[in-house]
């Protein structure tokens, strides 16, 4: 086969490279490229990149998870092959570009003015006349209605016929070259700010994540990037007047420590809620200590409203506790004759203890001052309840339950409790703890209540006042029953209601199951309602002849379904939040993203490129005028390569035009 | 001056643009100024620079669209004062919404998008009514009631706009922050661009097919409303607190409609070439011919790329200021970028390869369950920072 149409003005090349060229410019290659890239980027949206390794390694077991790793899918944007796969698309657009782009520009400004006759008569759309009119007047009126229809024209006199020729849209070619460009530069761009340089360093083991949690200033060198690093992102929380000039970057299942060569404090960190509780905004005061600098730099970012600073952005990301001091009262729920303990503590800071000869480690996580949540009134639409603090308690086996506290008591049908969230796992909901506040607003009642209850020599002494055999003889059975209703109490405040009746059932005989728990539970009854009265006389309060009333009535349902629910609870203390000071740090992102540079232009190609190629089609005109012996000839020409069928409606309109003009 | 001379000029003179525009076209130029000077004079205290950009470019956007499709003119009057007459009836504050019979029937935001969901899914039917029975007449009814439509989703979004205020001050902004209020806008620009095209091909035989995407997501709207109680008014999240939303949200959403409308043209397509096929020519064969379709479609979608496009970058310049990077690799971010992949795709396809017909049409149906997931699945199936919108 003889195939000639090469008319590229490029340079000869050898075979192989236009063999390669061809490929590479391809639209087999660019579509397959593209379709390509969208079933990576579904991959990396169906699996959750970027994910801590244990929680991969549970969802696909240690074989799977391997496997996966290997491929890269726990952060597939920055894989090897992804990152291939994007630079065959650029490879495949440049040279898309490099082969159509001479041509394109050449055919902005070629008006195709060696047209034949021939041709003209066999376009789709074309219309020739015979006129009477001399030929410089049909000349004119071409050159009028051209331009009037938005054509730019030139004339070609060639003696024996005048060409002229009409083209509009030239733009559109420019739109393909924009486009295509634009492609390119976003594409090496974002690879410029895309992690490949730093995973080319790491493979060549200059870089190393560390993955232990420890100080900035002890990662050894292996994990930090200096400041001639050029591209990054990543964060750091800053308590309120403190200083960094680091930044971690999360790498793989570590992280990286980021130099700055200047230092950011946060002076101050603010959030602004709404009425219904939810965040308004989150502001931070800043200040940019540099050398270079003749004085520090302050501004106040917020959400939507960065630092840009010598190329670095600094942008509000989050926020976070900075280590609030917290002073809270221990009252033990264990053993006896305890007064609460005092314990200064900081968020973020773990602090040992000592309980009943065991060693436990209080761990503040968290301290929110408004906790606003939709109000149960009608009248008010949201409530707030105040400060809380969020701890784990850690016993000497390491295992720890997670613990939310409330400041101040919370009103639920009209008595006030404190409430203790607790829970196992972040997975669960906490399950709360309602613990009843006294007259005096305190929890001294439910404490001596408590201590009352663990009180052996109190509780038989109670036994025997109560007298709940009605005889006044100290017989044998009288003592062994009254050990036993001591012992229900114990057994009660150890392992709840539940533990009561479980010993019932191993003791009692299956036919007197029912009665037996039925009496049991009537004298756990008995001696918590006695020794709750005991406690209120020792309290001071008269209960001689009314007895007592309906409010202390509702303490003491509260109180005992409060002590039945502690073995649930798991701390061996309640901690009481008795006051604070409020310490927040804002979480900052920094980024440095030098491929912007060439991103955000190629951003603004694009948007001209593509309207261009939309809007403006390139479409040509042509007439020819010729004189003949019958008399003028205008023949009217069109073509375009796009959108066709409306090339062919304005073509009849413009027709339509020289038609009323000339003949009209 | 010879009479050709004479003939040209006034040919000249009678289609220059500017020429041409009549009387009524420089009222409306007048009335748009007018309202855009006075919500400047008003409001721009409130309004940070950029705002203030986005208010002129409307009015001039306005301008433009009202000379060209006379239409608009009309709706966009009656929706400002449909709007202006239930914002007045706010006296005393939101509740009026209840106890006033104008808001309560007809102008609140939440009745006005009622009626709209309601209008729309009648004009489906009647639309069908007129494909089957070759009735006019019913076209034109169906016509008429997807512009009330249109008109009352119009009213519903600027009462809306206006109710966050009532709120709160803190609270108010734009109505296009969640997945209720986009569908809303959805669905009145799906409706807007298949009017446009109506009228362009002077058919309304696809009128059916384009409103049954309409009245899919009317019926999202509903069951979104009413059994998920999403239909109340959220304050904006800080990130969300931008006038970048302004044009990013609007733009995806033409993005959004044109890949709708060009399914929906490409459904048509198959049922005109099914008649073909089996010669029949029955009532498939008053649906426009296949290259119309075919043209239609590319229209379509080179509308909806083109605005994709913009959209895109406008979320990526906005994702630079609130998130810390231009591209995140957020699913939201990444469907948009496979919707457009795949639209690219399509593009190239017909134009270089030159593939026309049944594939394009079966590939731009599948494009519809691309943005579809783009749009909806991700809010359903993935989460990321985009979670604005949750099921
Ligand atoms: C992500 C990558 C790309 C995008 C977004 C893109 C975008 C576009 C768009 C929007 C059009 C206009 C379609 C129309 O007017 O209907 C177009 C046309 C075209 N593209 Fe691409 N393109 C890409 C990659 C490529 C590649 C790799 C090639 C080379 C193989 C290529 C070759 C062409 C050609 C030849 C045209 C037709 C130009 C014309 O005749 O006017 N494109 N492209």
């Amino acid at each position: 086969m003889n195939n000639q149409s090469n008319t590229s003005t490029a340079p000869p090349l050898s075979r192989t490279s236009a063999l390669l060229l061809k490929f590479l410019g391809s639209m087999n290659l660019a579509i397959t490229l593209l379709v390509a890239l969208s079933i990576a980027a579904i991959i990396g949206t169906v699996l959750q990149q970027n994910q801590p390794y244990t929680d991969y390694i549970i969802k696909f077991g240690p074989f799977w998870f391997e496997v996966f790793k290997q491929i890269g899918l726990y952060d597939v944007y920055s894989s090897a092959w992804f990152l291939f796969i994007l630079f065959f698309l650029v490879l495949s657009t440049s040279t898309c570009i490099y082969r159509n782009a001479p041509n394109m520009l050449h055919e902005m400004r070629e008006y195709r003015q060696n047209i034949q006759l021939k041709t003209l008569e066999n376009y789709l759309n074309t219309n020739s006349w015979l006129l009477t009119q001399p030929i410089e007047d049909i000349q004119h009126v071409v050159q009028k209605i051209l331009p009037h229809n938005g054509y730019s024209a030139r004339l070609k006199d060639d003696g024996s016929y005048v060409l002229i020729s009409g083209m509009k849209g030239g733009a559109s070619r420019l739109g393909y070259i924009l486009t295509h460009l634009a492609i390119v530069l976003i594409c090496i761009g974002g690879l410029m700010d895309g992690n490949a340089i730093l995973k080319a360093r790491e493979m060549l083991g200059q870089v190393v994540p560390e993955t232990k949690n420890i100080a900035a200033s002890d990662v050894p060198q292996i994990s930090r990037l200096g400041i001639n690093n050029q591209s990054f992102r990543g964060s750091v929380s800053i308590p309120e007047g403190r200083q960094t000039d680091v930044l971690f970057l999360n790498y793989k299942d570590g992280y990286l420590v980021q130099e700055l060569p200047f230092s950011v404090e946060v002076k101050d960190f603010r959030i602004e809620h709404y009425e219904s509780g939810q965040p308004k905004s989150f502001e931070s005061d800043l200040v940019v200590y540099d050398d270079r600098l003749n004085q520090p730099l302050e501004k106040t970012i917020s959400v939507n409203h960065p630092l840009i600073y010598d190329g670095y952005s600094i942008y509000q990301a989050s926020f976070s506790d900075g280590g609030s001091k917290l002073e809270m009262l221990a009252w033990p729920l264990m053993g006896v004759n305890k007064q609460p303990q005092k314990v200064t503590t900081k968020v973020g800071d773990e602090f040992q203890m000592n309980i009943s000869n065991e060693p436990w480690i209080l761990e503040s996580s968290n301290f929110r001052l408004f906790n606003i949540n939709p109000s149960e009134n009608p009248d008010k639409q949201f409530e707030n309840s105040g400060p809380s603090v969020q701890f784990k308690m850690r016993n000497k086996m390491g295992e720890a339950k997670e613990y939310l506290n409330y400041m101040v008591p919370v009103e639920r049908d009209g008595a006030y409790y404190y409430l203790s969230g607790v829970r196992a796992s972040p997975a669960e909901e906490f399950r709360y703890l309602y613990l009843p506040v006294d007259d005096k607003g305190g929890l001294g009642r439910f404490m001596a209540y408590l201590q009352a209850l663990g009180d052996e020599q109190l509780l038989q002494k109670i036994v025997a006042e109560q007298n709940f055999m009605g005889s006044n003889l100290p017989t044998k059975e009288t003592a062994e029953l009254n050990e036993a209703m001591v012992n229900v109490v114990g057994l009660f405040l150890k392992n709840g209601m539940s533990g009561v009746l479980e010993q019932v059932e191993k003791n009692a005989p299956a036919d007197k199951l029912e009665e037996v728990s039925g009496l049991y539970v009537r004298v756990l009854q008995q001696m918590l309602g006695a020794v709750y009265v005991d406690v209120l006389i020792k309290e001071g309060v008269d209960v001689s002849n009314v007895g007592v009333d309906e409010e202390k009535a509702e303490f003491f349902d509260a109180a005992a379904a409060a002590i039945g629910a502690m073995t649930r609870y798991g701390s061996p203390v309640y901690f009481q939040l008795s006051s604070f000071v409020h310490h927040q740090a804002s979480g900052l992102q920094i980024a440095k993203a030098p491929g912007k540079n060439l991103v955000y232009p190629g951003c603004a190609m694009l948007i001209l490129g593509v309207f261009l190629m939309f809007y403006a089609p390139q479409q040509r005109l042509w007439a020819w005028i010729e004189q003949t012996d019958e008399g003028v000839k205008l023949v009217l020409a069109g073509h375009a390569i796009r959108n066709k069928l409306d090339f062919s409606k304005q073509f009849k309109k413009i027709q339509a035009q020289f038609e009323r003009v000339l003949n009209g | 001056m010879n009479s050709t001379h004479a003939a040209l000029q006034h040919e000249l003179d009678q289609q220059s643009f500017w020429k041409g525009l009549s009387s009524f076209d420089w009222l409306w130029a007048i009335i748009v100024v007018l309202g855009t000077g006075y919500a400047y004079t008003r409001y721009a205290s409130l309004m940070d620079g950029y705002e203030k950009g986005i208010l002129v470019s409307t009015g001039a956007s306005l301008i433009a669209l009202g000379w060209n499709w006379k239409e608009i003119r009309a709706l966009s009057l009656v929706v400002f004062l449909l709007s202006i007459f239930a914002i007045s009836r706010y006296v005393h504050g939101l509740a009026d919404a209840e106890t006033d019979f104008f808001l309560r029937f007809l102008v609140s935001s939440q009745s006005a998008i009622m009626w709209m969901s309601a209008l729309y899914v009648l004009a489906t039917v009647t639309y069908f009514i007129a494909f089957f029975a070759r009735s006019e007449f019913s076209g034109k009814v169906a016509s008429a009631m997807t512009w009330s439509a249109t008109t009352m989703g119009l009213v519903g979004l600027m009462v809306r706009w206006r109710e966050t205020y009532l709120v709160g001050l803190d609270v108010g902004h734009i109505p296009v922050s969640n997945l209720y209020e986009v569908f809303i806008l959805f669905s009145i620009i799906t409706a807007l661009l298949y009017l446009f095209y109506e009228r362009r091909y002077q058919t309304r035989v696809l009128g059916g097919f384009v409103l049954l995407v309409i009245s899919a997501a009317v019926a999202f709207l509903l069951w979104y409303a009413f059994d998920r109680d999403a239909a109340g008014i959220q304050p904006l999240v800080p990130a969300l607190q931008s006038y970048w939303m302004k044009i990013h949200v609007p733009a995806n959403f033409i993005g959004y409609g044109a890949f709708a409308l060009a399914a929906m043209v490409a459904v048509a397509y198959f049922v005109r070439e099914n008649a073909e096929h089996k010669a029949s020519g029955g009532i498939a064969m008053t649906l426009p011919a296949l290259d119309i379709l075919d043209d239609l479609m590319y229209k379509s979608i080179a509308l909806g790329f083109a605005f994709f496009t913009l959209a895109t970058i406008l979320g990526a310049l906005w994702a630079a200021e609130a998130w810390g990077g231009y591209w995140s690799w957020d699913p939201k971010e990444t469907w948009a970028l496979i919707v457009w992949l795949n639209y690219a795709a399509w593009l190239h396809m017909r134009l270089t390869k030159g593939w026309r017909g049944k594939p394009m049409a079966a590939w731009a149906i599948v494009g519809l369950f691309v943005t579809l997931f783009a749009f909806l699945g991700v809010n359903m199936f993935l989460s990321g920072l985009h979670s604005y919108g949750e099921l």
